[in-house]
C-alpha cells in the first residue's frame, strides 16, 4: 500500500511545483511553495527518514513561507513576466 | 505585517495556538534524545510560535514575548554556547567536540556525553529560534512608511 | 518570429533529451532499502560492512543515548552541526548588517 501513497503523494508535488511556477499572483506562489515542502516532508517520512522529515516540515513548510510573505509585503505582489 | 490583524477571532486563536506551539519546541528539544527532533527542529518550533504573534499583533506590540534589540545578542550566544563547549574540552586536553574528556566526579564517560549533547542541543536551539527572529523583524522593520496598502507594490 | 519559435523547439528538445537521461540514470539505480546494493557493502574504517554500521553499532554504549539520529548530529558529526548553526547565525548577521534601520533615522 505504500507505492499508492507514493505515487499520490508524488502527483501533489508536481502540482503544487506547476501551481506556485505558473502563478501570476506572488501570494498564490508562496502558499504553494509551503505545500510543496510540506509535501517533501510527507515524502521522506513515508521513505523512513522522519528526522529530515521534520526539519523539512518545520523549516520548508513554516519558516520558509512566513518568510517569503514578509518578502513579498516588502517588495511587489505582481509578477511582471 | 505591521498593521496588525483586526479580526478578534485570529488573535485569540493565535495567542492559544502559540503557547501549545512553544511547549512542543521545548518538548522536543529537551526528548530529542528518546524521539526524533533535536536543538534545529526544536528553535524552528520556538521561532514559529513567536512569528505567529508577531505577524498576528504586529511587531511593535509583541516586543514582550522577544524583544529585537536581545535578540541579535542571544543568537551569538546560543553560538558561542555551541562552540565555548568545545574550547572548554580544548583545555581538559580532549579534542575539540569529545565531551567524553572531560573529568566530571561521580560520572560515566557515557553519561558525560549525554549531557555534552545536552548542552549543545539547547545552545542550537537558542541561536536558531533567535537567529530567525531577527531575521524576520530586519525583514519587516521598514516596512511602516509604506501605508496600510502595502501588498500592492509599495516601493517605499 | 521565426527565430523565437525555433529557439523554443531548441529548449523543448534540450529539456526532452535531460529527461530522458535522468529517467534512465534512476532505473539504473538501486532499488532503495536493498540491502546488496553497493552503499552497504564498503568495509569502513573500523572493519565493518556499511558506511554507517559503526555508529549504529555503538552508538548506545558511547552516549547511553537511544536515538542514534542525535548521537550521530550532537557528537560523531558535531562539527557539520556547528557550520549548520554558523551559517544560519550568519544569515540573521547580514540581515541585519543590510536592512535593520537605526532608531533615529526612523523616526
Amino acid at each position: 500500500m505504500n507505492w499508492v501513497l507514493e505515487i499520490f503523494l508524488d502527483i501533489l508535488l508536481l502540482t503544487t511545483a506547476i501551481v506556485a511556477l505558473q502563478a501570476k499572483d506572488l501570494m498564490t506562489s508562496a502558499v504553494a511553495t509551503a505545500a510543496f515542502g510540506f509535501t517533501v516532508a510527507l515524502l521522506f517520512i513515508s521513505m523512513g527518514a522522519i528526522d529530515v522529515g521534520f526539519t523539512e516540515a518545520v523549516v520548508g513548510a513554516g519558516i520558509v513561507g512566513v518568510f517569503f510573505v514578509a518578502a513579498i509585503y516588502r517588495t511587489t505582489r505582481k509578477t511582471k513576466d | 505585517m505591521t498593521n496588525p490583524s483586526q479580526s478578534l477571532i485570529i488573535k485569540m486563536v493565535s495567542r492559544t495556538l502559540a503557547t501549545f506551539i512553544q511547549v512542543f519546541g521545548i518538548y522536543v528539544i529537551i526528548h530529542g534524545h528518546y524521539s526524533p527532533g533535536g536543538g534545529f527542529q526544536g528553535g524552528a518550533l520556538l521561532a514559529a510560535g513567536i512569528l505567529l504573534i508577531r505577524m498576528t499583533e504586529g511587531r511593535e506590540e509583541s516586543q514582550p514575548t522577544l524583544a529585537t534589540a536581545i535578540a541579535t545578542p542571544l543568537a551569538s550566544l546560543g553560538a558561542v554556547i555551541f562552540a565555548g563547549l568545545g574550547v572548554v574540552i580544548l583545555f581538559f586536553g580532549g579534542n575539540y567536540m569529545d565531551y567524553g574528556a572531560v573529568p566530571v566526579p561521580g560520572m560515566e564517560v557515557p553519561v558525560v556525553r549525554y549531557y555534552g549533547i545536552l548542552i549543545v542541543e539547547v545552545g542550537i536551539g537558542l541561536a536558531v529560534m533567535t537567529g530567525l527572529v531577527s531575521i524576520f523583524d530586519d525583514m519587516v522593520r521598514t516596512n511602516r512608511q509604506s501605508g496600510p496598502d502595502m501588498g500592492r507594490g509599495g516601493m517605499s | 518570429m521565426d527565430m523565437s519559435k525555433g529557439k523554443k523547439i531548441l529548449g523543448f528538445l534540450s529539456l526532452l533529451s535531460l529527461t530522458i537521461l535522468l529517467l534512465v540514470a534512476v532505473d539504473s539505480l538501486p532499488k532503495r532499502g536493498l540491502p546488496d546494493a553497493p552503499a552497504h557493502q564498503v568495509i569502513n574504517a573500523a572493519g565493518n560492512t556499511g558506511a554507517g554500521a559503526y555508529f549504529i553499532q555503538s552508538a548506545y554504549e558511547d552516549a547511553a543515548t537511544p536515538n542514534m539520529v542525535t548521537v550521530v548530529l550532537g557528537d560523531y558529526r558535531s562539527f557539520d552541526t556547528l557550520g549548520e548553526v554558523v551559517v544560519v547565525f550568519a544569515a540573521a548577521i547580514a540581515c541585519y548588517l543590510i536592512l535593520r534601520r537605526r532608531e533615529d533615522e526612523e523616526k
